[in-house]
């Protein structure tokens, strides 16, 4: 668990998300629904002794007892102690994060993603994404934040534009009439 | 400068590593957990409830019925018609009935099996047809007549003489189906009593001191023995701006049994606790003069309210108070029914009341300009109302960027060259809108200050600013550390800022109608200016230099406050104040689509979105206010809908069914910020956060025009209506404009 060994009983029932949240105090896992629509509980795992962070995986529908001699990683694992992982400050950065609540879902989906394809396209970040549902940004400045963690821009910065005076329009109605309140 | 720069969010750090605490990841010693049992029938008298088997339940520790918590309540003080827990009758199917805490979630929601519960069967309302045709068949016994929560009927300047002279005449009957917020993060209360007798509560809320109010009266407790925390909020958009009977039922738990009590609603529960988009009806006419301009409007409005109030009196009028910019109507008539049905309450989302109307407005006069043979964007320019001016129901319009807007989404999108032009199956279209910036007044009467702020200096330079106002993920707590440096001059970095907990803040009303950044932001500048004087005089090297010599100048620690206070605004006549506004903001957008004529299946491509937010006070969050409004209102268009069978059952209560879009169905988005410096809001600022959903919806509309010549009046714009559409239309193609 994020590099730690960690044993915990539990009953068979218990599923990761609840064995992350309740047992290991690890909140920084979001229950959203409970059952595999939304994306909130995403974590990376991978088989001891595999290669790299891993796979995204569904905490809500994967049971504890399943992650047995899995390495999961957790948004809380995701920084080191040199300080946050470039995704987790694009995002940041990038005013990706509204409520933040899908978010550390998102964030490993898009670390999963970077960790197997480096440079990718935006219809790929689109792919990788899709299941996270996010309900406040309209995915644009996840994309941006992705790309910016990948290297591949730098994040966009448009000037408002001035609106002129205008001028007033001429007349309003003459009466108004309350029928029946 | 701090004002108007890209700061990154001040809680971008916790939500970005984990840490963030939202109102589930608070856990006490002893905490109990509770579950909410709920009604299976969509209208039933309540003969008796047994609870003595779910309370023998090894585990389970306390049970709570309706009875020990009888008090109506609501937000609107004027319909008070809910209860925490029903007494007498059940209004939907989900209304709550009864609660059980136990050591644990699953036991909890074990025993709620073994509550025995006598329902008597009522026959059922489920559409607001029904229920003004059966007003023997009451909802809802606060209903002074039938089924009706409000009924509302204006007329300003006579409109059918208007009418019956003008040029063009679009008279047509729109639908809109009622849509849910879906925030991602599930509401969740959490209560705990002290020895005294305190109570607090944290809870996912994003009115804190509405709350505050009506849980200490449903209790009985004094609301200074009640103090409410708002901790990260997952999410709102209006769905969380209501008392929810998970408050009153942990509160009431924690006194019941001395323990800290938790409640996390399902999924399912979520979709139940709704207060989302009321399906409207809409009889919708539309009237220019020869040169395009809006002779009379006349809408007829029919409104599904589902079983309780919430903000309905409001919806009433907001559905037809709101639609009267950016263009200049010369003469107007709304009458709108807000019903009772025994469906989940709907309430204010994103864009309350009036995000129906205006589609079917935008619509209608691209309809009506038609019959003239001008451009949509022509026919919006030439009624544009203007600035400092008075609209026909009598709101003050102060700046107005909507021109500009126009101007910026023609240019992006390529009109000209492009619109009427694309080809079969691919099209361009353009709608426009207004919102407030916050109402005119607050829900229950009172001369206080509607927002709060109270600044503090400490002789170390950290600058701690106490404000009542929720961040509910727009980043209204940003805002503030920007405000203090920009009058402070201190780092935004070295702004602490307490925000939403009654204990310790002062009263802000709540993150709804587009008030945060307005009136909370008055009041910080006001309280920053106060002590920025003092700095002033007192002088220094540094910061905190300066701090430490204005503090030992005063002879007392260094705070200050600012309020907003309300300001008398509105048209003369019974319900002219609903829909008064500060500022209004304004949006242009053109949206473009891809339609498949065979199939019906089409496409958002991408959305061109101007807002006239006034000032943006950090363009970055503007930005995403913008793109997430038009998110919102183009999945309203594209999917979304709460749908019911006819035993009043809500089909698939889940996000998998209730379908929202992924990255995949969302569109390019391009967002424009336009600014008219507003003289009344801070630096110059308006709302961003609502206004830019409501263009989304008829733009779209009309570039399925464009694109196919098929008119489509009701959300959403499903494949099979559009097919429907595209068969009755046939191989004949009415000649196109621009």
């Amino acid at each position: 668990m994020n590099g730690e060994t960690r044993a915990v009983a539990v009953a068979p029932q218990r599923t990761l998300l609840e064995a992350l949240r309740y047992d290991l105090a690890l909140t920084g896992s979001k229950q959203g629904c409970d059952k595999g629509d939304c994306g909130a509980c995403t974590v990376l795992a991978r088989p001891l002794g595999a290669e790299g962070r891993g796979e995204a995986i569904l905490a809500c529908i994967t049971l504890a007892a399943d992650a047995q001699d899995l390495a999961i990683t957790t948004i809380e694992g995701l920084a080191s102690p040199a300080g946050l992982d470039p995704i987790q400050r694009a995002f940041a950065d990038c005013g990706a994060l509204q409520c933040g609540f899908c978010q550390p879902g998102m964030m490993l989906s898009a670390r999963a993603l970077l960790d197997k394809n480096p440079r990718p396209t935006l219809p790929q970040i689109q792919e990788a994404l899709s299941g996270n549902l996010c309900r406040c940004t309209g995915y644009t400045k996840i994309y941006e934040a992705v790309e910016v963690a990948a290297g591949l821009r730098v994040a966009s910065f448009r000037a408002p534009f001035q609106s002129e005076k205008a001028a007033a329009s001429d007349s309003k109605a003459q009466t108004v009439k309350e029928i029946a309140p | 400068m701090s004002i108007g720069s890209r700061l990154a969010k001040t809680d971008g750090g916790a939500k970005a590593d984990g840490s963030g605490i939202y109102t589930d990841d608070l856990s006490f010693p002893r905490m109990l957990h509770a579950k909410i049992l709920r009604s299976p029938h969509a209208h039933a008298r309540i003969r008796g409830i047994d609870v003595s088997r779910a309370l023998a339940c090894p585990g389970v520790i306390a049970t709570l019925v309706g009875s020990e918590l009888p008090a109506r309540y609501g937000v609107i003080p004027w319909t008070h018609d809910e209860q925490a827990l029903a007494t007498d009758k059940v209004r939907f199917v989900g209304d709550e009935v009864a609660c059980v805490a136990a050591l644990d979630e699953r036991t909890a929601q074990e025993a709620l099996a073994l509550i025995e519960v006598d329902y008597e069967v009522l026959p059922t309302i489920l559409s607001a047809e029904d229920a003004l045709a059966h007003p023997e068949i009451k909802v809802n016994e606060k209903a002074r007549t039938g089924n009706i929560t409000k009924h509302v009927q204006l007329e300003f300047g006579p409109v059918d003489e208007a009418v019956a002279s003008a040029a063009a005449v679009s008279r047509q009957t729109y639908r809109y189906a009622g849509s849910t917020h879906a925030p991602i993060e599930p509401h969740c209360a959490v209560a705990r009593v002290d020895a005294d007798g305190n109570l607090t509560l944290w809870s996912s809320t994003q009115i804190p001191h509405y709350v505050q109010r009506e849980v200490s009266r449903v209790l009985g407790i004094p609301q200074a023995k009640l103090r409410v925390i708002q901790p990260l909020l997952g999410g709102a958009f209006g769905g969380k701006s209501d008392p929810f009977s998970l408050e009153f039922c942990v509160a009431k738990l924690a006194l019941k049994t001395g323990r800290p009590v938790k409640i996390l609603f399902t999924r399912e529960e979520v979709f139940y606790a709704h207060r989302g988009r009321h399906p409207m009806v809409m009889d919708l006419t539309v009237a220019l003069e020869k040169d395009g301009r809006i002779a009379a409007v006349d809408d007829k409005i029919l409104i599904d309210g589902g079983a309780y109030a919430s903000f309905g009196m409001i919806t009433a009028y907001y559905a037809g108070q709101l639609l009267t910019g950016p263009y200049r109507f010369g003469t107007y008539r709304f009458d709108s029914y807000r019903m009772y049905t025994n469906k989940p309450p709907c309430g204010p989302k994103r864009g309350h009341g009036s995000v129906q109307p205006r589609f079917a407005f935008e619509v209608a006069l691209d309809e009506a300009a038609e019959k003239l043979q001008l451009d949509p964007i022509e026919v919006r320019k030439r009624n544009f109302i203007g600035e400092e001016v008075e609209t026909v129901n009598g709101q003050k319009i102060t700046s107005n960027g909507f021109l500009k807007c126009l101007d910026l989404v023609e240019q992006a999108s390529g009109w000209k060259e492009r619109h009427g032009k694309l080809g079969p199956g691919h099209g361009l279209g353009v709608a426009g809108s207004m919102y407030i910036s916050g109402t005119a007044y607050p829900v229950y009467p009172n001369e206080m200050p509607q927002s709060g702020v109270l600044v503090k200096l400490d002789r170390s330079g950290r600058v701690t600013v106490f404000s009542g106002a929720s961040d509910i993920g727009q980043g209204v707590n940003t805002l503030l550390c920007q405000i203090a440096a920009e009058e402070l001059h201190c780092d935004p970095r070295e702004v602490t800022v307490v925000a939403a907990d009654t204990d310790l803040t002062p009263v802000d009303m709540g993150a709804y109608s587009s008030r945060v950044t307005f009136m909370n932001g008055l009041a910080a500048r006001e309280a920053c200016l106060k002590l920025a004087e003092k700095l002033k005089a007192a002088g220094g090297e540094t910061f905190a230099e300066a701090c430490q010599r204005a503090e030992a100048a005063e002879g007392a620690p260094l705070a200050a406050t600012g309020g907003y206070r309300t300001q008398k605004l509105g048209g003369n006549y019974r319900g002219g104040t609903i829909g008064a506004s500060p500022a209004y903001s304004f949006t242009a957008q053109v949206a473009e689509v891809e339609v498949d004529e065979e199939t019906g299946i089409w496409k958002v491509t991408r959305i061109w979105a101007a807002h006239d937010c006034g000032k943006a006070l950090n363009p970055t969050l503007v930005e995403g206010q913008i793109e997430g409004s038009v998110y919102m209102g183009a999945a309203e268009a594209q999917m979304e809908e709460m749908v019911y069978n006819d035993k009043g059952l809500l089909f698939g209560p889940s996000l998998l069914d209730y379908r929202i879009p992924t990255s995949l169905d969302t569109p390019l988005l391009d967002a424009y910020i336009v600014e008219s410096n507003d003289k009344n809001g801070p630096y110059g600022a308006k709302e961003a956060g609502e206004g830019p959903l409501h263009p989304a919806i008829p733009a779209i509309a009309n570039a399925i025009y464009d694109a196919c010549g098929i008119r489509i009046r009701e959300l959403p714009f499903y494949p099979q209506r559009i097919l429907k559409l595209l068969r009755e239309r046939g191989e004949k193609r009415e000649g196109r404009v621009g």
